[in-house]
Parts: structure tokens; C-alpha cells; sequence
């Protein structure tokens, strides 16, 4: 919230700092909130700050930081701008970096550095951090020469929210933000080696049609791809027209209707069968905006084997990385469903094929135990569903509640859903609803968070309780670290190493330190009223729900197992 | 197999650890780098040599270098007629007794002396990899010292027609 005493800083002084060219470029990137933590080489740029309007969240712990920025850019597009320290500041942002490279989340870093004079002295508080984050970053830069600032970070915003977005990183010595200097902003973009492809080629488009008109038992696999280019109108569209049926990545959940009757659910280690099996006999795969994850393919010896491979996808190297591919797109998931939807092209015949998946989906629905007397983990999302009117934007941490969250929360619209997919981060779930809540104050948000991952970051209930935000903190607590307890029980004979949590602290007594109305509930009727009440209102609650923990996720493809391999299909 | 990849980059600070640095996280085996100035200002050409198992491997490893945002071009060039150099310098024990000879063996590989002790003399290579292993093959018998070689730098050359099969002539091409 921005200090009314302040004074506005000037719009363009002839002379002005670094760190005031830095605050004044983020104005015109139109950057609405920075995500931080002060500390010595960042002096400049949080006493520029002091006299800016922007809007500062201040962290407990950079990772916070970095976690909320992500869950802002995943439901909003906008990229989401993170400012550290130099040395540890900058290392503590390691994780989550890596986190939005993977799951390629738009993300501008400023992270502060030693004074150019003294780089490479081991100098208090450096770190190397254009080495350390140049495999986890799509670019980085360091900026020696203040008069490149203004470039730099326009370069900065364009590279990381173009093409397959992800994260960019520019460090600052401390003597380039306390330069003085008059501002070239007028400098344009000069990245000669960056023009990420838009439009699809056409022959390709056409090529697809026709495997389209002659494929008996085509199939779409939406991914991330297609919520990042706004393209779920399309896609809907698309897979209507041609009466195609569609399946989410893990990642791509909200990118096509959970209720659709063409969506055959989520794939992958803990997908639908029914979606698993049509993933194995489909004859045209369509893969939109998706990289064919292990956790999505199973063995990739039993991937689609029937199937002419079609993917579109903006980053061109994802295209026959791990799946060989006949039709190649390279192109933006909306311009390619847009192309394929104006040209003319025969229906195919796919009556047969989704007789068989809805008799699949009728035969082997997800199943859960029926019990009067545990409260079970999967009850838990379904309440939430049931009190939000399946219309939460939903932040998961790791583990067995994130896929049962996956599994039952059936998202109905985009950009409802936000989780580490690709690095798998524990602690990335409350800080990314914080930055959710950010991004939407009037939506309900939920952290559906484990008891494990929780305390990797619960120290953010402090920003919580500072900015007084209505985010819903569900912690499904199994006592337990659920899903490392699940592979033992499979996969070590029951060897429970270091999984079981029986010591915990008071979840109740904790969110209350931090003057958070909390709850604990251990039935489904407590949770119900609990729910009743949270969801009333526009306070922060934390909820600390005492859920069985001896429930494994299913079904499930064990690893080196193919998708047709799937064990736990029924109960 | 061998192939040779040619990357133009921009030449910022760096440009040279993303690229090594991706080949490592991607397990490229890579045999050479060699990196220098080109005719363009600020614009620099790195010539790698890599093994890799098949062409969808290699075809990963121009896409993955083509996303570097400092990178301009990423070209194999292994298939084209080209023009390919590496340097490589040998100090070999030898005699005053031996040195003529030595002189004789390495003439016809246009290679030269450089530098001469009283047990050692060091000659200085210019050609293709083949060549260079030919004369290491030579010169192994009286007793390599030392040995460093450069790592190839290539190009197209001017004319791609008709020259395909040079290669093959000999090793002094
Ligand atoms: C930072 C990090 N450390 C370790 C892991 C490995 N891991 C994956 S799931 C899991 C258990 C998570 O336990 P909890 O947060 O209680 O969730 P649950 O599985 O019980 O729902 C662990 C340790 C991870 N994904 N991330
Ligand atoms: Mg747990």
C-alpha cells in the first residue's frame, strides 16, 4: 500500500539514479506490484522505491517472494517482478526461478549486486548469480553500464512474456543504481537473435486437417501452452467441431471445460484411465502447448504407438524432443486453432471411438473409499469445491494433495489453477496464493496446501496477516509427508523412512500467532461448518483439516510403466 | 557420430557459459569448442565438434542453441562442402642426429619447426583433424613430449559445387 506522505517521483528529471530509471521503466512496463526483500546492494533501488507509487510486497523469505510473483503471473499473464539482494538474497531465489523456467511462468528478477569495482574479489555478499541462474534463466543480464538500464529492461519484459515465456534475471552493482545519468528511454529492443515464431505454416495446417478428416480415433492433449495463449475458446471450438476428445496435462488444467462431456480428464502418473487408454490406442494425437512430461508419457516405449503424432507449440525444441512427431507446428496454440478452424477440412468419423471412452469412463471412474468414520483427503476437495462453487482460483503445493486437488477439483475456466508441475516445489503453494490473491482480490483463493509443504514457507503468514488478504490456507493434513509414504508402501515393503510426522506443531496455535482466525476440524461434518463460515467472508482463515493418513493417490502408472499399465483402476 | 556445428553468436559476456553450460545439462559430449572474431563487429563464430548417437539428438542440440537469445545462426555443416582447420602443436624428443629426418617426415604435411632444444623440437601443424592425426601417427615413434591441439574452426566454402568430393583426395586438401 503506498505511504499518502511520499512525494510522487518525478516523471523524467534530466539527471536521475540508476535505481530511478529502474522504477521509472517499470512504470512504463505498467508493472502493478514488485514482489521483494531489501538488503544492502538493493539500497538504491528500495530508497528510489520510497519515492515511487509501485507497490511493494515485502516477503518473509525470498523464496516467498519468488512463489507469490509466480502464482501472479500464472493467473494474471502479466509477468511477475521479483527484487533481492545481492548473495544470499539472489540464492534464495534459486528454487523458484527454476520452478518458473520449468512450468515457463513469465518472471522479470532484479536482484541486486557488489559494486563493479569489486566483482570477482569474493566481495561481501556476492554471489556469481549470472552463472548460477544462466541454465534456469531464458536469459539474464548484468548491467554494466547504466545507460543500458532502460533497454535492458524493456529487452528484459519482451523476452520474458513473448514466445514460450519464462524468467529473466538482470543484476545490478550497486554503483550502476546510484549512478547518475540522463535516461535514453527512447532506446529501442536490439535482439537480433530472438524472434520467437507466431503464426504456423500453413502446409502444416493443412496436413493436420486432413490426418484430422481421416483419423478414426483422433485425440487433443491441451497443455499450459493453451491457457498461456488464450486459447480456450478455440480449443472448445475445435475439438466440437470435430468432435475430437480432449485431455489435460497436469498443468493445462482450466484450459478446457472439467465438465465437458468430450474432456476425458487429466493424464499421466495419476490421470483418468480412460484418459491413459486414450492416450495409448489413439490413432492421431494432437498435442497443443504441451512437452510430453515423464510424469505425463509413462514409458515412452508404450506412448501413443498407434498414433500419427501432431504438436504445436511455440518453443520449436520441444517438438520432437521426447516423442517423434510427424506434424510439427511451430506457432502460438491460438493462431494454429484458429488456422485450423477457418480451413476447410472433412469431419472425421469419431462415434465408435467415443462410445468406447465414455463406456471406459463409466466402467473405471475415479474411485475413492466410501467411509463413515475417516475423513478422507479426497472429501476435502470436494468440499472446497462444493463451498466455492467450483469457482476458486486453487494454489497446490506437492504431493498427494495436489493430485487429489487435480483429480477432483474438475476446473471449469482458465486460470483457475496454480502448481508446480515441472520442478514439483514443496513451499510454492501458500506463497503463490498470496500472489493470486494479488492478482484478483475480489476472487476466492485457496491454498490447498500438505502439512510437509506448508512448513517449507508458512513463515509468509506474516505477509498474509500484514496485507490482510482473504486467502483460505487448507492444509490436508495426513500427519504425514503422503506422497514419499506412498512410493515406500508400493515400492520399499513399507520401509517408512523419515515419512511419518507425528510430531507436528499446533497448525491452530500457529496461524493465531500470526492473528489468523484458524480451525482445526478432524470430520466432515466440522469441516463443513468451518467452510461454511471461512468462505463467508473476506478474512484470512487457516483451516487445519485431520485428514486419514493412510490413503494413496490412484489409479496410477508405477514408474517405467507404461500408460496402459495403470494399477488401482478399481478399488 | 562426429558432427561439426557452427554457432554465430552476439558477443556478450556470457554467451560462452549458457552455451556450454546447456550442453552440459543436455549431455552433449562435446570434443572441441573454438571461439573467436568473425568480420562482423561484436558478432563472434563458435565451431563445435560433438558425438552424438543420432539425428535427433543433433537436431535438439541446434534447437536448444537456437533458443539463446545471443545466439544469430546455428548451422551443421558436417554434409556441406567446407573449409576446416585446426592447429596443433607437438613437441617430439629428437636428437640433432634425428631432426632431419623428423624435418623430412613432417614436409609433406606443410608443417614447420618452430622451435628447436637440445632434445626437442616442436612442429607446428595447420589442416584438417585427419591430417593432424597422420602426423601424430608419424611422429609417435620418436616420443611425443607434449601435444596441444586447437579444436577446428570451419566454414562453407565459397563455392559449394564441385569441390563435394575433395575431401577424399588426401589429407593435405
Ligand atoms: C522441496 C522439495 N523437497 C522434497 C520433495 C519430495 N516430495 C515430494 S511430495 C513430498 C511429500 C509432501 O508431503 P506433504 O506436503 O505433507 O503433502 P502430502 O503428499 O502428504 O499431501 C516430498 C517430500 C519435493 N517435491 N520438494
Ligand atoms: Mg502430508
Amino acid at each position: 500500500m503506498r505511504a499518502k506522505a511520499k512525494p510522487e517521483a518525478e516523471a523524467v528529471t534530466a539527471e536521475m539514479t540508476g535505481a530511478d530509471v529502474l522504477i521509472h521503466s517499470l512504470k512504463k512496463e505498467n508493472v502493478e506490484v514488485l514482489f521483494g526483500y531489501p538488503g544492502g546492494a538493493v539500497l538504491p533501488i528500495y530508497d528510489a522505491l520510497y519515492r515511487s507509487p509501485i507497490k511493494h510486497i515485502l516477503s518473509k523469505h525470498e523464496q516467498g517472494s519468488i512463489h507469490a510473483a509466480e502464482g501472479y503471473a500464472r493467473v494474471s499473464g502479466k509477468p511477475g517482478v521479483v527484487i533481492a539482494t545481492s548473495g544470499p538474497g539472489a540464492t534464495n531465489l534459486v528454487t523458484g526461478i527454476t520452478d518458473a523456467m520449468m512450468d515457463s511462468l513469465p518472471l522479470v528478477i532484479f536482484t541486486g549486486q557488489v559494486a563493479s569495482t569489486v566483482i570477482g574479489t569474493d566481495a561481501f555478499q556476492e554471489a556469481d548469480i549470472m552463472g548460477i541462474t544462466a541454465p534456469i534463466t531464458k536469459h539474464n543480464y548484468q548491467v554494466r553500464d547504466v545507460q543500458d538500464l532502460p533497454r535492458i529492461i524493456k529487452e528484459a519484459f519482451h523476452i520474458a512474456t513473448t514466445g514460450r515465456p519464462g524468467p529473466v534475471l538482470v543484476d545490478i552493482p550497486k554503483d550502476v543504481a546510484n549512478k547518475t545519468i540522463s535516461p535514453d528511454y527512447d532506446s529501442t529492443i536490439h535482439l537480433p537473435g530472438y524472434q520467437p515464431t507466431f503464426s504456423p505454416n500453413i502446409l502444416q495446417i493443412k496436413k493436420l486437417a486432413d490426418a484430422v478428416g481421416s483419423a478414426k480415433k483422433p485425440v487433443i492433449l491441451a497443455g499450459a501452452g493453451v491457457l498461456h495463449a488464450n486459447a480456450g475458446k478455440e480449443l472448445v471450438a475445435f475439438s466440437e467441431k470435430h468432435r475430437i476428445p480432449v485431455i489435460n496435462t497436469l498443468l493445462g488444467l482450466g484450459s478446457y471445460p472439467g465438465n465437458h462431456p468430450l474432456f476425458l480428464g487429466m493424464g499421466g502418473m495419476h490421470g483418468t484411465y480412460t484418459a491413459n487408454m486414450a492416450l495409448y490406442e489413439c490413432d492421431l494425437l494432437i498435442s497443443i502447448g504441451a512437452r510430453f512430461d515423464d510424469r505425463l508419457t509413462g514409458n515412452l516405449d508404450h506412448f501413443a504407438i498407434h498414433a500419427t503424432v501432431a504438436h504445436i507449440d511455440v518453443d520449436p525444441a520441444e517438438i520432437g524432443k521426447n516423442v517423434p512427431t510427424q506434424i510439427p507446428i511451430v506457432s502460438d496454440a491460438r493462431e494454429a486453432l484458429k488456422k485450423l478452424l477457418e480451413i476447410e477440412s472433412p469431419l472425421p468419423d469419431t462415434e465408435d471411438w467415443r462410445k468406447k471412452l465414455t463406456q471406459n469412463s463409466e466402467d473405471f471412474p475415479l474411485w475413492k473409499k466410501s467411509s463413515a468414520t475417516e475423513f478422507l483427503p479426497q472429501r476435502v476437495v470436494e468440499l472446497v469445491h462444493e463451498y466455492t462453487k467450483g469457482d476458486a482460483i486453487i494454489t497446490t503445493d506437492v504431493g498427494q494433495h495436489q493430485m487429489w486437488a487435480a483429480q477432483y477439483y474438475a476446473f471449469a475456466d482458465a486460470n483457475r489453477w496454480v502448481t508446480s508441475g515441472g520442478l514439483g516445489t514443496m513451499g510454492f503453494g501458500f506463497p503463490s496464493a498470496i500472489g493470486a490473491q494479488l492478482a484478483f482480490p475480489e476472487q476466492t483463493v485457496v491454498s490447498l496446501t500438505g502439512d510437509g509443504g506448508f512448513q517449507m514457507t508458512l513463515q509468509e503468514l506474516s505477509t498474509l496477516q500484514e496485507l490482510n488478504l482473504p486467502v483460505k490456507v487448507v492444509i490436508m493434513n495426513n500427519q504425514t509427508l503422503g506422497m514419499v509414504r506412498q512410493w515406500q508402501e508400493a515400492f520399499y515393503e513399507e520401509r517408512y523412512s523419515q515419512s511419518l510426522i507425528p510430531v507436528q506443531p499446533d497448525f491452530v496455535k500457529l496461524g493465531e500467532a500470526y492473528g489468523i482466525q484458524s480451525f482445526k476440524v478432524t470430520n466432515e461434518e466440522e469441516a463443513k461448518a468451518v467452510f461454511e463460515e471461512a468462505f463467508s467472508h473476506r478474512d484470512p482463515v487457516l483451516i487445519d483439516c485431520r485428514v486419514s493418513g493412510k490413503e494413496n493417490v490412484y489409479p496410477m502408472i508405477a514408474p517405467g510403466k507404461g500408460l496402459h499399465q495403470m494399477i488401482g483402476v478399481k478399488p | 557420430m562426429k558432427r561439426i556445428v557452427t554457432a554465430t553468436v552476439i558477443n556478450q559476456s556470457g554467451v560462452l557459459n549458457r552455451i556450454t553450460g546447456l550442453m552440459t545439462k543436455r549431455q552433449f559430449n562435446i570434443e572441441s569448442i573454438t571461439v573467436g572474431h568473425t568480420e562482423k563487429e561484436g558478432v563472434s563464430k563458435m565451431t563445435f565438434v560433438v558425438n552424438v548417437d543420432d539425428n535427433a539428438k543433433i537436431e535438439q542440440l541446434i534447437k536448444q542453441l537456437n533458443k539463446q537469445i545471443d545466439v544469430l545462426k546455428v548451422t551443421d555443416i558436417t554434409d556441406q562442402a567446407i573449409v576446416v582447420r585446426e592447429l596443433a602443436l607437438i613437441k617430439v624428443i629428437s636428437n640433432a642426429q634425428i631432426r632431419s629426418e623428423i624435418s623430412g617426415i613432417i614436409e609433406p604435411f606443410r608443417a614447420s619447426i618452430i622451435d628447436v632444444s637440445r632434445e626437442s623440437i616442436t612442429v607446428q601443424v595447420t589442416g584438417n583433424s585427419d591430417k593432424i592425426e597422420a602426423i601424430l601417427d608419424l611422429l609417435r615413434p620418436y616420443g611425443i613430449k607434449e601435444m596441444v591441439r586447437t579444436g577446428i574452426t570451419a566454414f562453407p566454402r565459397g563455392s559449394q559445387k564441385s569441390v563435394t568430393d575433395l575431401k577424399q583426395y588426401s589429407i593435405l586438401n
